[in-house]
């Protein structure tokens, strides 16, 4: 089934566009817009849908406008950038390790990024920007560990995940050890934060990671034909024209950031970055990086579970790393499980 | 002056030294195979003139420049490799794979023109994988698969193409024809092919000029006719045997020596050491 179709100008210019993974993208676009809404709408005061909508255009009463704008608005938002930030994150790791474990969760990154959150809250007792920022030193210092000690004459995808295997198991064990030493006030505070929460959630988390996104996604989105290339080996996409090293590191480098803010708005939310690539890959069934949709599909993913936890156990009683926890655990055992029937593990 | 040659190159990974002060020319429009024996570097050496391999020293020129100072698209838009080790995306169609070929003639405003559809045709057509544009890569059998990665470097439309090992792993039938399409490729425009094959019998046949390496240096070059004998068989590959020529072709055949005489050439060489 060929679903590729060119779009030419008469000025030589030339698109392409995979008409399936493109209706993939507008669908996974729609579901989380439509799970944001629902979501606005979901809690102690319940919203229908029209009012929501009219509200966010500026059109809903004074409790409606407090309601949506300052309350749940911004916590949706960082629920779609998180999300987002992590399928794409995710989808850059899958690929440039050319393996599906090759994600932040198994390499270390979501791990060292709790190290610098545990680190501010046990030793400092900081404030929540001290925590994020934490996380986010974190995340990076182990994203800067592991590309260093997997660097050997350029990374190659079976180093990357062994070493970030060895790094995670590693920094675990300094998280549990933080654990130990803290206050049972400090103790139950990170064991929150450990387990990925959106409630609570401000404006204040929103533009950073907007103002970070705005500027990270289109400069990756610039690099995936290259990335396009490496899922070929190293030699090929040389032989190709592609500086193989020069857009390992800067697409990354990108990945860790985005990974790293994530985590430090909404704590390690687990297996978002792990399974959102994967299910993205099966809906388009393209070959390549699919990263728009790996994006989309984070964002899907993250709004959709945080509405699951609110419906069914009520407003900010269950964190949403609880169920993206469950979703995903049981996605991951059924690709092990169907992967290793194709043969593939 | 040669379009593609190696100037007193030093080649290594790391520390371990593969090749040192070595000089290389690839004759314009010639079918050059580089032989020798296990680890004598001639991938090394494909590598070095593909510009994967930095050399410590010296210096590969492309066209009068050297090869590390040009944009890379520019490069893969003159020089193609065919590397020994490739991956197939999982899920990939023989169509798509060929096409990412064209990938140095693209960019963001020019993503999938007319001509890249009709070179990719034309190179499905020429490695006689047209018909199986629409199946999976993974699906193929191991000859298949070679010739789409060929028809892939043939996307490319570079008048230099080098490949490195283009017949390993293929049984006789495949290896020759892959070999049969070399030489078809490398008739028809005049394109530079640059090959490293293992059988010497092969590259006898099919090169126009052969470079014979040993130790990282060059033993012999030349036309096979004027340079394969059975003094540099023995010297590059320490291999006694007779030189006679291809029945089929008349090029230089390689026939190694029955080992009951190769045993008695042992015995006589430890004697005359101790002799001696």
């Amino acid at each position: 089934m060929k679903t590729n179709r060119a779009v030419r100008t008469p000025g030589g210019l030339s698109f392409r566009l995979d008409v399936r993974a493109f209706t993939v993208v507008v669908l996974l676009l729609a579901v989380a817009l439509a799970a944001s809404v629902v979501l606005i709408g979901t809690g102690d005061f319940p919203m229908s849908a029209a009012d929501v909508l009219r509200t966010l255009v500026g059109e809903g009463d004074a409790g409606q406008e407090l309601i949506v704008n300052e309350l749940r608005l911004p916590r949706v938002l960082v629920g779609l950038l998180v999300g987002a930030s992590l399928g794409l994150g995710g989808a850059l790791f899958q690929s440039v390790s050319r393996n599906p474990l090759g994600s932040p969760d198994v390499l270390g990154l979501t791990q060292g990024a709790t190290a610098g959150a545990l680190t501010v809250i046990v030793l400092f007792s900081g404030t929540a920007n001290q925590v994020a920022l934490g996380a986010l030193v974190g995340g990076l210092v182990t994203g800067f560990a592991i590309y260093v000690l997997a660097w050997k004459r350029g990374v190659h995808g079976y180093r990357l995940v062994l070493v970030g295997i060895g790094v995670a198991a590693i920094v675990t064990a300094v998280n549990g050890y933080l654990l130990t030493k803290s206050d049972i006030v400090d103790a139950a505070r990170a064991v929150v934060w450990m387990t990925g929460s959106l409630s609570g959630r401000d404006w204040d988390q929103v533009w950073p990671l907007l103002a970070l996104c705005a500027v990270l996604v289109p400069l990756v989105l610039a690099h995936s034909g290259a990335l396009r290339m490496m899922e070929m080996g190293d030699d090929v996409s040389y032989a190709l024209g592609v500086r193989v090293e020069r857009v390992r590191l800067l697409l990354m480098l990108s990945a860790v950031l985005l990974t790293a803010s994530a985590t430090a708005a909404a704590g390690p939310v687990s297996f978002v970055a792990l399974t959102a690539p994967q299910l993205a890959r099966r809906l388009t069934r393209a070959p390549g990086p699919n990263l728009v949709a790996a994006m989309c599909m984070g964002a899907a993913l993250l709004v959709g579970a945080d509405w699951v936890s609110q419906r069914a156990f009520g407003a900010d009683q269950l964190p949403v790393g609880v169920v993206t926890g469950v979703l995903g655990g049981v996605y991951l055992l059924w690709l092990l499980v169907t992967e290793r029937r194709a043969g593939r593990i | 002056m040669n379009r593609l040659s190696a100037e007193n190159v030093t080649l290594a990974y790391d520390q371990r030294v593969i090749a040192e002060q070595l000089s290389v020319e690839i004759p314009d429009n010639s079918f050059t195979v580089i032989v020798g024996p296990n680890a004598c570097g001639k991938s090394t050496l494909l590598r070095a003139l593909s510009r994967m391999l930095k050399p410590n020293e010296g210096r590969v020129l492309l066209d009068g420049q050297v090869i590390q100072s040009m944009p890379a698209k520019k490069v893969a838009r003159t020089l193609g490799l065919l590397p020994q080790s490739s991956i197939a995306p999982d899920g990939i169609t023989v169509g798509d794979l060929v096409g990412r070929g064209r990938y140095p003639h693209q960019g963001l405003l020019r993503q999938w023109s007319a001509e890249d559809e009709r070179v990719v045709q034309e190179s499905m057509a020429r490695t006689g994988v047209a018909e199986l544009a629409e199946r999976y890569v993974d699906e193929l059998s191991g000859g298949q698969r070679q010739r789409v990665w060929i028809a892939m470097a043939l996307a490319q439309q570079t008048p230099l193409l080098l490949l490195d090992e283009p017949t390993t792993y293929l049984d006789i039938q495949h290896q020759i024809d892959v070999l049969d399409l070399c030489a078809d490729l490398h008739e028809e425009h005049g394109r530079t092919l640059v090959a490293v094959l293992h059988d010497l019998n092969h590259a006898a046949r099919y090169a126009t000029h052969l470079i014979a390496l040993r130790g990282g240096s060059v033993i012999a070059q030349g036309a096979p006719k004027d340079i394969v004998t059975a003094g540099l068989v023995e010297e590059v590959f320490g291999l006694r045997c007779q030189v006679i020529d291809d029945p089929e072709t008349g090029t230089p055949l390689v026939v190694p020596a029955a080992r009951t005489a190769r045993a008695r050439g042992r015995a006589e060489k430890t004697g005359a050491a101790r002799a001696s």
